[in-house]
């Protein structure tokens, strides 16, 4: 089991995977939401799921759904990492014939679980996956990775609703709160400044945490993978572009072009790490 | 001529076959959106309470929890009402069902203007055209509760996407045990002659066959063919009517746009043909609050408008 | 408190409206009784002096606006609305037939009074929120009143109308919640629990009371109190009974067969009581 340094030592390796992708494949992928959740998803895949890059289909896995679904890179950085495709494949992302799509696609890509990127939908479908699991007693968890401006939409809402009527304590749901969406920051357009309050009154647990410190979201997973009868939701305060400092809380990041020059020096940055 | 009415409903007779298949298979599921009782689930929830759930007013959510529990290896069976079925949820249906072709069924009720008294806000009249242009789903309505029992086991045994149109109360009683169903094929009921080829699917089948009835006493003889699987499509039967009758005609209780008249003018585009078809139903506009088999006369879908229409396009 | 004249006024009206609700329902043979008459103490208090309106007028700028988003409860507005003058009487035995004004559901082409066609739940708070939006950027002194039932904020969509809502300070936006604990399938507990409205509205920024949604007294004061709550939407949960003053508290009572007698008896009840 990876211990601290070394969760953070893959966190970087994912990051410099996003970096890699966004810049080979040519196309305007979004860098920026992808590197705000990378300590997540590096926790989860390297410290607490139980998958197979042989056999990514095997029925007792844990299972993982990036509802903010535009953040792919992450995703794909994570699994390249894991053994479940080859590099080479970054420079197809977003390409016809490439296992890559624009957003994740299930059946496109060996580990993803579902396909997302119309946003408001992941947390349903997690909710799904994870009453059907418990049905068949299986011990798999479904972690949700939602985006901060995504929960404006209804729908999430409606998951959040029901995921405590079922006690479904194999559901845990994060929230990258990076603080901007893709029109703008958050507080312009819809603030939701008690994310804390909003999940409890519903039913939740809910846990607030850095989402950049790694001891913070190790123990913030296993508090939620130990719930007993409720979903719980991790409030993860985040930088959107973080680990790059040119991309930093700059909301142009959400989805542009990496020059070679911006390229190499985002490269050289995460390789000083 | 008398009308028979079934005893029960579509949605029951689904209900009924869906309760069988559970017993059957334990990975079926059942999800409903507050619709539990009236749309086909009471009866395998009384059986299954853990398989047949009712997320609440949700139908978005609905559709997703499906896609989740199809994802984990479940057959999952939706239901709610066609409007919702077909709009509410359009989006979830298209990117989170049909485009990772999972096996979920969209089982709507109040398919057409079976609606009724409810009126425009539920009743279902463009669903056929927006889930045909759906790629990866099948699309299927049944005419009576015989039909629909044979047709639910037929759905569920496919693996994949199907969106399954009902009706509300008890419909006029077409089949029997005896009917068959399958994906693209079309079943001939009646088959007097040669003049007029009616396709019809649901509630206006037996329409159909009243004009038929009646156009044969006056010498003009009729095929009545239903069409239960919209999509796929059988378009044989379509070039085979038209290279053996006078008039094709289609009858639905739909928007004239994008159905069953529209799968019949797709089938016959660029085929140079000149038989002449015609297509009865709404003119693209709403209903309004009546009882079902009221509004389909008033929109002009009685047998005697029916018989009217064939005339004047038979002159 | 409430005046004693404004409380009797709007106790009058909720038994009229009540009254019509079982006349119409009574003579079609069937329909949604129970939501209709758990709303009818509301409608009394909207109807009787609280809303702004004129029924020789219906679109008249001036007036306050109302949307009742669960829609499936036309009969208790047409009742509301024919009784203060919209529409005469005769239309109210129209309900459901081919041809009608007063459908099943609230439909804004098709009756006069209603303002917003709605049935398909969830929608309703939305166009509220339209509207008390418009309020606002005009700087109008009108109102927006809206209900939605209990299950129907089951709805995603609510959510997305209360953030929006409480985001942007509507202020002129006064939310009532029918709670009347039922829903098309059974029980609310049973389906999807909600049992603590205030504090899930409070943490999307609104205003929220709890009263008992068939005395006019509480219903009054909390529309004053909503009033007077500035830079923020009000919303007001009623705690109701499904079918409240007919044969059918305590069945199922979401849509049902009506017997003019059952309907007759009833109105009889209510015509005995003060």
């Amino acid at each position: 089991m990876k211990n601290i340094r070394e969760l953070e030592a893959v966190a970087t390796k994912i990051r410099k995977n996003i970096i890699e992708m966004s810049y080979l494949c040519k196309r305007a992928a979004h860098p920026g939401p992808a590197l705000s959740c990378a300590d997540i998803v590096a926790a989860l895949y390297f410290r607490f799921m139980d998958v197979d890059s042989e056999n990514p289909l095997k029925f007792d896995r844990d299972r993982f759904i990036l509802s903010k679904g535009h953040a792919s890179p992450v995703i794909y950085a994570t699994l390249c990492e894991k053994g479940f495709f080859e590099k080479k494949e970054f420079n197809l992302l977003r390409h016809p014939g490439g296992i890559l799509q624009g957003h994740p696609t299930f059946g496109s890509t060996p580990g993803v679980d579902m396909t997302t990127g119309s946003l408001g939908n992941g947390l349903g479908i997690g909710l799904g996956m994870a009453y059907y699991l418990k049905l068949k007693n299986q011990k798999s968890k479904v972690y949700v990775i939602l985006g901060d401006g995504e929960l404006n939409e209804g729908t999430v809402w409606e998951a959040i609703m029901y995921a405590p009527v079922k006690k479904l304590n194999n559901l845990i749901a994060f929230v990258d709160k990076n603080g901007f969406q893709s029109s703008g920051p958050c507080n312009d357009i819809l603030p939701q400044r008690c994310f804390l309050e909003q999940f409890r009154s519903f039913g939740w647990d809910a846990i607030e945490i850095d989402g950049h410190n790694m001891n913070q979201i190790i123990d913030a997973i296993e508090t939620a993978n130990n719930s007993v009868d409720k979903p719980t939701v991790i409030i993860a305060n985040t930088v959107k572009g973080k680990g790059v400092s040119f991309m930093e809380n700059d909301n142009s990041w959400h989805q542009k072009i990496l020059s070679e020059e911006l390229y190499e020096k985002a490269l050289s940055e995460l390789s000083g790490v | 001529m008398g009308v028979v009415f079934d005893k029960i409903s579509t949605r029951d007779a689904f209900g009924s076959a869906l309760s069988e298949l559970a017993r059957e298979d334990e990975n079926i599921m059942y999800l409903s959106a507050d619709t539990i009782n009236s749309v086909g689930g009471s009866l395998m929830h009384s059986e299954y309470p853990n398989r047949a759930i009712n997320v609440g007013i949700a139908e978005q959510n609905m559709a997703l929890m499906a896609a989740g529990m199809a994802a984990s290896g479940a057959k999952v069976f939706i239901a709610t009402y066609a409007v919702f079925a077909s709009m509410r949820i359009c989006e979830q249906v298209r990117t989170f069902i049909a485009y990772p072709n999972l096996d979920v069924k969209i089982v709507a009720g109040l398919g057409g203007l079976s609606g009724g008294i409810e009126g425009v806000t539920h009743q279902g009249t463009e669903d056929i055209a927006i889930m045909r242009a759906i790629p990866n789903m099948c699309v299927v309505a049944a005419a009576d509760a015989a039909s629909t029992k044979v047709i639910t086991k037929a759905i569920a045994h496919y693996d994949g996407p199907v969106y399954l149109r009902l009706g509300r109360g008890p419909s006029p009683a077409v089949f029997d045990e005896n009917y068959e169903f399958e994906f693209g094929r079309a079943n001939v009921i009646r088959s007097y002659g040669n003049d007029v080829t009616f396709f019809s699917y649901g509630a206006t089948i037996n329409r159909c066959l009243q004009a038929s009835e009646m156009l044969n006493k006056e010498g003009i003889y009729c095929r009545v063919i239903e069409t239960p699987s919209l999509k796929p499509f059988d378009t044989e039967m379509v070039l085979k009517s038209v290279n053996e009758t006078s008039l094709l005609v289609t009858v639905e209780d739909h928007n004239i746009i994008g159905g069953l008249g529209s799968a019949v003018a797709e089938a016959l585009c660029g085929k140079n043909l000149t038989t002449p078809c015609l297509n009865i139903g709404l003119n693209d506009h709403y209903g309004v609050s009546g009882e079902c088999e009221e509004l389909l006369d008033y929109y002009g879908m009685s047998a005697e408008s029916i018989v009217q229409k064939v005339k004047a396009k038979l002159k | 408190m409430a005046d004693e004249i404004t409380v009797k006024q709007a106790k009058d009206l909720a038994k009229e409206i009540r009254i019509k609700i079982l006349q119409m329902l009574g003579n079609f043979g069937y329909g949604h009784l129970g939501g209709s008459m758990s709303i009818a103490d509301l409608l009394g208090v909207l109807y009787s002096g609280i809303m702004n309106f004129d029924s020789s007028k219906p679109r008249w700028e001036g007036r306050d606006y109302f949307i009742c988003s669960k829609g499936h409860a036309g009969p208790a507005v047409y009742g509301a609305l024919t009784s203060v003058g919209f529409f005469p009487e005769t239309e109210l035995l129209k309900l459901n037939r081919l041809g009608t004004n007063l459908p099943s559901h609230c439909d804004r082409l098709r009756t006069i009074g209603v303002d917003m066609t709605t049935g398909s739940l969830g929608q309703g708070l939305s166009v509220a929120v339209g509207v008390a939006l418009g309020i606002k950027m005009d700087e109008l002194s009108n109102y927006c009143f809206v209900v939605i039932g209990d299950g129907e904020s089951q709805e995603g969509q609510v959510w997305e109308a209360l953030m929006f809502a409480g985001h942007n300070k509507l202020d002129k936006l006064i939310l009532f919640i029918d709670n009347n604990g039922e829903q098309l399938d059974g029980k609310i507990f049973e389906v999807n629990k909600i049992d603590n409205y205030v504090e899930r509205l409070k943490s999307f920024y609104w205003h929220a009371q709890l009263v008992d949604g068939h005395d006019a007294n509480s219903i009054i004061d909390a529309i004053k109190t909503a009033k007077s709550v500035k830079d923020c939407p009000s919303a007001i949960i009623l705690k109701t009974i499904k079918g409240k003053g007919s044969f059918a508290e305590g069945i199922f009572n979401h849509s049902l067969p009506v017997k003019v007698s059952d309907a007759e008896n009833d109105i009889q009840n209510l015509l005995k009581k003060n």
